[in-house]
């Protein structure tokens, strides 16, 4: 599909839009279970095309790509029909005789634009909430995950209706072309820079969007701690993915000892998982093009750090064995902005409140993590600092719970999705008041010619809650 | 000046990372002092409208302060509620955990007020602000310009003077102030200035509240009460003078009741403000002489129906009705925002239906009609940012309904609950142990089958399955153990001698 054809294709899924096709529950029912068995039918082609992009681990793949899709279909398919139901909400004196609710409407043409990391979640959850929603969706997948990208394109118009949802490829050209046209609402899973763009874009037709962007997710670990098991954690959630994920700890922030602690068991775990051969190891990815590799070799060498794991690489292969550094200062190279790679360097504190100023001297992270048995420092660090999403005693599994809103704040994001709030993202909240004939006599109160008489007992009714504290039965 | 305004942010900045309005007792403390401004100085705010905008007396109350207090006396009320962790469904993984939300202030808001309500306006959001733990820079419109500098002269009095600055001034130091950075814009005003602000916030991916405006269609369907509908038309239209976001901007109706609406509005008019509204105490006037030249331009080339007259040295454009307007005119392209309310015809309500979903999303939708199914199908096939059904305004008036645009009438919502909701960041948060290792361990590698199949177990949500059959299995199953369970211990009963047990019945042999 050309440039050219983008304004046609808009104007198509608009005209379907307003045909009313996407409204009733059935026909948000069947796409979404056609999307549950895209899925369920091809799960192996999704695992072999983002092992071809990433070369990500099978185990991976089906955990983070998969089954999380997965349960997010569920959770969409047993409750949308729920969350379409209008809200009633509590009324005061005024208007107890009213029907007042809360409609969810969709919103119309949305365009989500996915990211390369997790190529077909970053895709697929989004559009769950929108066809749940009720709208029509252009899909723009990232071109950088090319072998995700094809398959994206090649099962969406098997399994869904082609008149409410489509499939747009391309690179930053493609995107800024479409971008020009209108749409209700843009869903961007990416970068900074590109999402000041996308909101100039935006804010020319006054389109409102969700950013799921990133950071640097600082990993706090302080106090009385199993220093084992936190490694292990820390471990797991760092290089899953090999790094590349917007909640990954970025970098580990601890005291001296904690940090001599620590090493052992990080060297342990790393050879626990990965074996004393990560290269050759197959529960271990790539780094996702060469541009990136580039990237990341080139922080690592700038770097003032001294690596004390890993620091191997291969090129031709996008290899970068999973590498710890100490004694990095606060202007080093590896904090100036996101790593994204199996790079984990740990700057020293001396003390908690010295952590804490370091943190919210940046800025606000997508996810913060503070490995602590002690409640007390878990608790301080949590109500001193800001972050989109915040987990105690292990790293990223707070966003694979659908029921808590996933998303960043500052400059890691604006809005939230997963589970109902994907919902909530993609529809319109009507406010509605269906009032009746009835009760003219006390709306003459509001009208003038205006008495003082008038305005008491206007007040009165309007502010009912103060004279009538628990009378609900009205 | 510029310099001024810089610092005022800083301070409020560094006010807000020093953290004292963390603690939910200095925020009541705020919002009480805020409840006491308008209490005590209800007075001198009349007279700041009566010179902004000519407002009755009674108007000011009734439209502006009876709502704020309404806002101020609920957030007081429920703050500690807001503010209270949110605990959420949890996962086999999650299951010993605790897993919440948490909503946090966001920091620094700005808040750019309008001119029409201009209290209502400006101090809403910052009552949301206030109790969700921001600092609030404040910027009042500059067309109000008597309530600005009222506002920017009490406030201080009243609340903390870094936390809450007062920014007075036009439109270059409004782009001046969006240039800094906040952490949520909060605007109020015309879709044409709302892109601006939305693209000045770009720059440093601040999230926006815009509360915009548009041409919030009326349609008044034949089969209604045609009486009580013009009043309440007539009610919402001319209150302050026809300056109000959602007030209905244009009738839609069929021409067999075209003649009586026309004498329906003309009815009610003579009740409201007499045979020379310009004489009523009630009345309103133009903010300005721009926006009169704007409004009287609009109509050139139209014969009223009612009213018509105006007086530009004193700003004032009578209550005005023009009918048979054609759907093209200028009248019809831009919100009219004043004293002018023209009548388009349209065949039937599919045609109206029609008619509105081919323009911008409005702000708000009336409906006039006593067929209920017909109503629902008109709610069903449109959209806007509210609804009220035969009367006009009124869902702006519940605090518990979110009240915002969508489309080009705005994004965000707020009143009530809903501001501080808007101006928080809802942060999830899931506390763990590091205990229970033993149930992580089917995540890490080295990976095998089994692991695999713990891990997506683990993760596996909803955990429990909805499905009608297992429900009824589920039932099936408790009963049945409830009712062997019982059996068993009537069994043990018996088996060892009824009276001991029986304490009920005791009173009966004793």
């Amino acid at each position: 599909m050309s440039e050219k054809e983008f304004p046609q294709v808009i104007n198509r899924l608009r005209t379907t839009f307003r045909s009313g096709k996407t409204l009733p529950e059935e026909f948000r029912r069947e796409q979404l279970s056609n999307l549950l068995s895209l899925v369920k039918d091809n799960e192996q082609l999704i695992i072999d095309a983002v092992y071809k992009d990433l070369r990500k681990p099978k185990f991976e793949a089906v955990l983070s790509e998969i089954e999380m899709c997965r349960n997010e279909l569920y959770c969409a398919i047993d409750n949308f029909s729920s969350w379409m139901k209008p809200e009633y909400v509590s009324k005061h004196l005024a208007v107890k005789l009213d029907d007042c609710f809360v409609r969810r409407e969709p919103l119309g043409v949305v365009l989500i634009i996915g990211a390369w990391n997790y190529p077909f979640q970053l895709i697929l959850i989004p559009l769950i909430g929108a066809i749940a929603a009720g709208n029509c969706v252009i899909v723009k997948p990232s071109e950088v995950s090319a072998a995700t990208e094809s398959l994206i394109a090649e099962l969406i118009p098997k399994y869904l209706s082609q008149d409410c949802y489509t499939v747009v490829c391309g690179g930053a050209e493609e995107t800024k072309a479409l971008l020009e046209n209108r749409f209700d609402h843009i869903f961007y899973t990416g970068s900074q820079a590109v999402a000041r763009s996308i909101l100039q874009a935006a804010s020319i037709h006054l389109t409102p969007v969700t950013l799921e962007l990133g950071g640097k997710c600082p990993c706090l670990i302080y106090g009385r701690v199993n220093i084992a098991a936190a490694a292990r954690r820390l471990v797991w959630s760092k290089f899953f993915n090999t790094g590349q994920s917007c909640v990954a700890p970025d970098y580990v922030l601890c005291t001296r000892d904690v940090r001599d602690a620590l090493l052992p068991f990080l060297r342990e775990t790393l050879e626990e998982f990965y074996s004393k051969e990560p290269q050759t190891n197959l529960d271990l990815g790539r780094i996702v093009t060469d541009r990136h590799w580039t990237r990341l070799m080139d922080l690592l060498h700038k770097s003032r750090g001294k690596v004390v794991l890993g620091g191997e690489s291969h090129q031709e292969e996008k290899y970068i064995a999973p590498t710890v550094l100490v004694d990095v200062e606060e202007d080093d190279v590896l904090m100036e902005e996101e790593i994204f790679g199996p790079i984990l360097p740990i700057l020293t504190v001396e003390s908690l409140e010295e952590g804490i100023d370091f943190i919210n001297r940046k800025e606000k992270p997508l996810a913060l993590y503070v490995f602590s048995e002690e409640s007390s420092v878990v608790n301080t660090v949590m109500e001193k600092t800001s972050s989109g999403g915040f987990c105690s005693n292990d790293g990223m599994v707070h966003m694979t719970l659908p029921t808590l809103p996933f998303g960043g704040v500052g400059a890691s994001g604006w809005g939230s999705y997963h589970g109902r709030w994907t919902f909530e993202t993609f529809s319109h909240r009507r406010a509605c008041m269906l009032r009746g004939w009835a009760l003219e006599r006390l709306n003459v109160l509001r009208y003038p010619p205006y008495t003082d008489n008038n305005l008491s007992l206007l007040c009165w009714t309007a502010s009912a809650k103060k004279s009538w504290p628990s009378c609900s039965v009205m | 000046g510029l310099i001024e305004q810089l610092q005022v942010v800083e301070r409020a900045k560094e006010a807000f990372l020093g953290g004292r309005t963390r603690p939910l007792e200095f925020r009541l403390q705020q919002l009480k002092a805020l409840q006491r401004m308008i209490t005590d100085r209800q007075t001198e705010i009349s007279t700041a409208l009566k010179q902004d905008l000519n407002r009755s007396q009674y108007d000011t109350p009734l439209l502006e302060l009876i709502s704020l207090e309404n806002e101020i006396a609920l957030a007081i009320e429920k703050l500690a509620e807001w503010a209270a962790p949110r605990p959420v469904e949890k996962n086999l993984l999650t299951l010993t955990d605790e897993v919440y939300i948490q909503p946090e202030p966001l920091g620094v808001v700005l808040i750019i007020g309008a001119w029409n309500y201009p209290w209502a306006l400006t101090l809403s959001p910052l009552v949301g602000a206030i109790a969700a733990g921001n600092a609030a820079v404040v910027k009042p419109s500059e067309l109000s310009e008597y309530s600005a500098l009222l506002l920017r002269a009490l406030l201080p009095r009243y609340l903390d003077k870094d936390l809450y600055p007062v920014i007075t001034g036009g439109v270059s130091e409004t782009q001046e102030l969006l240039k800094q950075r906040f952490d949520h814009v909060f605007y109020t005003g015309s879709s044409a200035v709302g892109k601006l602000v939305m693209q000045a916030a770009a720059q440093h991916l601040t999230p926006v509240t815009l509360e915009l405006g548009g041409k919030s269609p009326c349609y008044i369907d034949k089969n209604c009460d045609l009486r009580v509908a013009c009043r309440r038309v007539t009610w919402g239209k001319f209150v302050n003078c026809g300056q109000t976001c959602i007030a209905p901007d244009y009738i839609l109706c069929e021409p067999c009741i075209q003649g009586r609406v026309v004498e329906g509005i003309r009815q009610t008019l003579l009740e409201f403000y007499g045979a020379d509204p310009k004489c009523s105490p009630d009345y309103g006037r133009i903010i300005n002489q721009r926006h009169f030249s704007r409004i009287m331009g609009l109509m050139e080339g139209y014969t009223a129906v009612l009213g018509g007259q105006s007086d530009a040295s004193q700003r004032y454009i009578a209550p005005t009705v023009l009918k048979d307007v054609p759907p093209q005119s200028r009248l019809m392209q831009e919100e009219i925002f004043g004293p002018l309310l023209p009548i388009v015809t349209v065949s039937d309500m599919d045609d109206a239906i029609r008619f509105i979903n081919e323009r911008e999303k409005p702000l708000a939708l009336y409906i006039f009609c006593s067929d209920k199914k017909a109503v629902k199908r008109m709610i069903d096939e449109t959209t806007s940012g509210g609804v009220t059904v035969n009367d006009v305004m009124m869902h702006c008036a519940l605090s518990s309904l979110p009240f915002g645009g969508v489309g080009q009438s705005g994004m965000g919502r707020y009143h009530g609950r809903h501001t501080f909701d808007q101006l928080s960041h809802q942060r999830a948060c899931l506390l763990r142990s590091l205990g229970m290792e033993s149930v992580n361990l089917a995540r890490y590698p080295p990976q095998d089958r089994h692991r695999a199949r713990r891990a997506r177990l683990a993760l596996r949500s909803p955990m429990i399955d909805f499905s009608k059959r297992t429900f009824v299995w589920a039932v099936t199953a408790t009963v049945i153990a409830f009712g062997l369970a019982i059996a068993l211990l009537v069994i043990l009963l018996i088996a060892s001698g009824l009276n001991c047990t029986c304490f009920y019945w005791r009173g009966f042999y004793y």
